[in-house]
Formats: structure tokens, C-alpha cells, sequence
């Protein structure tokens, strides 16, 4: 197949794991949906890696995923805490900061 | 290249430092001890790399910049340490953590200062950026700290997302994750959608980190949420890092192309010079006011990413440091006073003279008044966008916007030595404070008159 389908389905996840942290309100599903903007980028920098015949981009998604699981332990964390604080995860709780 | 495993190492160091030491001032002695340290071994990395670049695996490369760079900032991060070692250890319990996080901060602001692949970069400001998410959370009593870490954490991840976005999709127009290679720099100048929304998003991404318009939005409720100590971390030190891994991106990398980033470059610093300097006006909490004021400065500092120059390079080494110590004298006086609104300020004057004086010269440093060193950064960065010819509109817009800036700075100085009032503080400040807060307002003024301290060309 060509690159171009892989692309454009990257870039389509990408998306909608944009679209999804953008009007999604609950702090799990944004989680998830960052995942997905991240694993469309895996996909993407398999692709690449395909294309130059280079090795180099497999191993950035080895990172990625390492980063990737960090960044979920530290997040849902976060969220538990809040939660435990405002027996509520609608991320809409924050707007009480800009009084 | 030491100084990133010692980084590292220190860090490791202090987290078992809780389990050992049962008094909070020993834990806050080896952390001291710990940055002169880190100090001492970025000098050895400064004298070692500056006959030429040392270059490890075409991974990391130090060159006098980045090496004179990471001195300045650890330097930075020592007078932190000592000024507000005191408001770290009692954000909570577990102060042994918190300097360890603060430690692997630093280590990722080394990583992004002398990177030469984009997954250094990308580590670097993974590195940089984790530890913060945590910090900015880590008072638990406070159901604004939680909030400001949760927007933190969720703006952060998205923002990485776009950044690793970007980076993907110019590896793919280029071939090559190594920013300096051949391959690299001749694939870069070939005209190539990929490349141009990838570096669009690489700024964009960029600009999140560094809180400037239109995605800055997320700034003034973390920096009012978290504990303010973090809040001077999170403003100052990592701020002027992420800085140093956008210019030696955008002008060693990119710099062939600049016509093509410049444009989006220059649309961020006038909204980010307009929202943030407007919008800091109606504050009424001068923390809040510094997040507002930190939006804008990042305005100026955009500048030097603007003006491919070796002068914007010298003028972001002096801004940053010159900024860094400005905002910390001010988050100092913050910690200090029990009530951090305009009204909290007045009559600080009269009541400790020596704290309301080095306040006075941060914030005259901050609007930039001649004698202090905020007025050569911003006179730097200014010069080196006028270099770059065809910018003189935005040049006068940034002054006509640093006139606007001294209103609310000068508001507060009214209110420390103009307004009657009782300005109580949360503790008096000791002999060892006060010889701090001269250090801090001494070095703005001994850079204002001597710039030429901090430059490498």
C-alpha cells in the first residue's frame, strides 16, 4: 500500500484524539484520547521508518510508549487525588480557579 | 555532560536523603550542598567544552553556549535554593521529594539545552516537564493546587502530543533525527508541506511550554494554584530552559527556512505582548499579576527566536537571567507577605525597609528602567529584531507594550512605600534573608551596569 494511506490515517487519529481532548469533559477520556494522538504518532513514525528504510524512528516509539506510560502513572494519579478531594472527574471543576 | 549524570545522581540522592535525615534542615542543607555541586560541575563542563563542541554520539553536544548557559542556570537555581529552601520543605510532608524533583528538572533543562537529536529534545522536556505536574499538586490541603495540577498535567500531555506530532512528520520530509546533520539541514531547505506543519506544530508545541499567546491560557490558574515556590520554579528556571532548546532549534535547525516561521513567530509575540500585559493590569492578586507579567516577558523573549542573529542569542542569555532573578526577588516578597494582594503590600515600606527596597529594584528590572539589567535584555532583544530589518512595526509595539507593563509593576511599588497600611508577614525575615535579598537586587544592578558579564560571542 502506499504511505499515503498510512498518513492519512495517522493523521485522522490524530485528530480525533485532538477533537476528543478538546470537547470531551471527563478527565479519563481526555487521558485517553492524548493516548490515541500518541499512538497515532507511533503508527506515523512506523510508517516513516518504513519509507526511509531507517531504524532510527522504531526505536523513537520505544520512547514513546516508555514516556507514554510515565506520563498515564503521574496523570491518573492526579485524577484520583482530585477526585478524592471533589468526589467528582468533569474536568468543568476547574473553572472554580479563575475566581 | 557531568553535570547531567550529577543532576541525576543528587537527585536520586535526596530521595533517600528523607528516609536517613529525620530533620527537615538537614534535607534542605544537602540540597544547597547539592546544587553548589551541580554549580561546581557544570563549570568543569564549561572549562572542558570550551576550546570546541564536545559531541557524544551525535545524541548531545555541549558548545560554549549551552555549557555558559547551564552554569547561568544552575547558578540561578542556588539562589532559589536559598532563598526559598524554607517555603519548599513546608509545602507538606515529604520535603525530601520535592528538592529531588527539583534536582530532575534540572537534568531535563540540561538535556534541552545541549540537545542535537529530537529525542533528546523530546526527553528532555518530558524530564522537564513531569516532575512539575507533581510538584504543582503537591500541596494536598489546597483544592487549587489539585486543580492547577490536573490542567497542568492534561495541557502538558496534549501539548506533548503535538510536539511528537511535529517532530514525526519532519523526520519524515528529512530523513534524520540528528538537527545538525548534512542530511538533515539540506532536506530541511527543500520546500515541503510536511516539514512546515511539522515545524508549525514544533512551535506550536513550543509555545505551550513557554506560555505564550494563543495557548497560554492554561498559565494564570497554574501559577495561582500551585504553592508558590513551585510557581517561582515553574516561571523562572524551566521557563528560560524550554527557551534555550526553542532558539537552538529554530536558528541552528530551522534558521535556513526562517522566512517560512517568522511570520507565525511574530503573530505570537504581539498577542502575547497584548494579552498578557492588558490582561495584567485588572488583576487584583499580585501572584496572579506575576503570571500575567510572565506571559508578557515571554513576549519579549520571543523576540530573540524572531531575529536570526547572533545578537538575539547574547540578549536571551541576558533576558533570561535577568528575568529569573527579577521574579524570584518578587516571589520572595510574595512568600513572605501573608496576604498577596495589592492591599496585603501597602505599608511594607516603612515596616522592613530591606525586603520592600530589593522588591522595588526586581520590579524596576522588570519594567526594564535603565541601571538595572532588564533594560539591556529588553534593549538586546529590541536591537537584534531591528538587525533583522523589515520588523520595525513590531519593535515599536513591544515598547509602546513595556510602557503599558510599568503600571502594574509601578501599582505595586505605590502600594509598598505610598499607601498607609499594616503589611503583615507570615514570619520576620532573619539577618541571612535579608543578606539574600541584597545579593539578588545587587546582581540585577551590577548586571544593568555591566551586561557585558553574560555573553559568549
Amino acid at each position: 500500500m502506499p504511505t499515503e494511506y498510512y498518513l492519512f490515517l495517522s493523521l485522522a487519529l490524530f485528530c480525533i484524539g485532538v477533537m476528543g481532548v478538546l470537547m470531551r469533559r471527563n478527565a479519563i477520556i481526555i487521558l485517553m484520547c492524548i493516548e490515541l494522538m500518541l499512538n497515532a504518532v507511533n503508527l506515523l513514525m512506523v510508517t516513516f521508518s518504513k519509507m526511509h528504510n531507517s531504524g532510527d524512528s522504531q526505536i523513537f516509539v520505544f520512547f514513546i510508549m516508555v514516556v507514554a506510560a510515565a506520563e498515564v502513572s503521574i496523570g491518573l494519579s492526579i485524577i484520583a487525588m482530585v477526585y478524592r478531594k471533589v468526589r467528582s472527574i468533569d474536568i468543568n471543576i476547574l473553572n472554580r480557579l479563575k475566581n | 555532560m557531568i553535570a547531567i549524570v550529577v543532576s541525576v545522581l543528587i537527585g536520586i540522592l535526596l530521595m533517600f536523603s528523607g528516609l536517613i535525615f529525620q530533620k527537615s534542615s538537614q534535607v534542605q542543607i544537602l540540597a544547597i550542598f547539592g546544587s553548589i555541586a551541580l554549580l561546581a560541575a557544570n563549570c568543569y563542563d564549561l572549562m572542558l567544552d570550551s576550546r570546541d563542541v564536545v559531541s557524544y554520539f551525535d545524541m548531545i553536544s555541549f558548545d560554549k553556549y549551552s555549557s555558559t548557559f547551564n552554569v547561568l542556570v544552575t547558578g540561578c537555581v542556588v539562589l532559589y535554593l536559598l532563598i526559598f529552601k524554607k517555603n519548599i520543605a513546608d509545602i507538606g510532608k515529604n520535603d525530601a521529594e520535592y528538592f529531588a524533583l527539583i534536582f530532575f528538572i534540572l537534568c531535563g533543562a540540561y538535556l534541552i539545552s545541549s540537545f542535537t537529536n529530537l529525542l533528546i529534545l523530546f526527553l528532555g522536556i518530558e524530564i522537564l516537564s513531569i516532575p512539575q505536574y507533581v510538584l504543582a499538586g503537591s500541596d494536598k490541603q489546597n483544592i487549587k493546587s489539585h486543580e492547577a495540577s490536573l490542567k497542568y498535567f492534561l495541557m502538558g500531555a496534549f501539548s506533548t502530543g503535538i510536539l511528537l506530532m511535529g517532530i514525526t512528520l519532519v523526520y519524515g520530509a528529512t530523513g534524520d533525527f540528528n538537527v545538525t546533520s548534512e542530511q538533515f539541514l539540506n532536506a530541511i531547505q527543500t520546500s515541503n508541506a510536511l516539514s512546515y506543519i511539522g515545524i508549525l506544530l514544533i512551535a506550536i508545541a513550543f509555545a505551550f511550554k513557554v506560555s505564550a499567546a494563543p495557548v497560554h491560557y492554561w498559565t494564570p490558574d497554574v501559577y495561582d494554584g500551585s504553592p508558590t515556590p513551585i510557581t517561582a520554579l515553574m516561571a523562572t528556571i524551566v521557563k528560560i530552559s524550554v527557551f534555550l532548546g526553542f532558539i537552538k532549534l529554530f536558528h541552528l535547525s530551522f534558521g535556513t527556512i526562517g522566512s517560512i516561521w517568522q511570520v507565525t513567530i511574530s503573530v505570537m509575540i504581539v498577542m502575547t505582548l497584548l494579552f498578557g500585559n492588558i490582561t495584567a493590569i485588572f488583576q487584583q492578586s499580585v501572584k496572579r499579576m506575576m503570571a500575567y507579567s510572565s506571559i508578557a516577558q515571554a513576549g519579549f523573549m520571543l523576540f530573540a527566536i524572531f531575529s536570526l542573529n547572533d545578537t538575539s542569542w547574547n540578549g536571551l542569555l541576558l533576558y533570561a537571567v535577568a528575568y529569573t532573578l527579577a521574579s524570584l526577588g518578587v516571589f520572595a516578597a510574595i512568600t513572605k507577605v501573608k496576604d498577596y494582594t495589592y492591599d496585603g503590600f501597602k505599608g511594607l515600606g516603612k515596616r522592613h525597609p530591606v525586603l520592600a527596597a530589593t522588591t522595588v529594584i526586581c520590579l524596576l528590572s522588570l519594567t526594564g528602567i535603565p541601571m538595572t539589567a532588564g533594560f539591556f535584555g529588553k534593549y538586546y532583544l529590541l536591537t537584534a529584531a531591528v538587525e533583522q530589518g523589515q520588523s520595525i512595526g513590531i519593535v515599536f509595539f513591544a515598547v509602546l507594550m513595556a510602557a503599558i507593563s510599568s503600571y502594574y509593576y509601578f501599582r505595586l511599588i505605590s502600594s509598598i512605600y505610598f499607601k498607609e497600611g499594616n503589611a503583615e508577614l507570615n514570619s520576620e525575615p532573619n539577618s541571612f534573608d535579608n543578606t539574600l535579598y541584597i545579593i539578588n537586587a545587587a546582581l540585577i544592578i551590577i548586571l544593568g551596569l555591566l551586561p557585558g558579564l553574560i555573553s559568549v560571542f
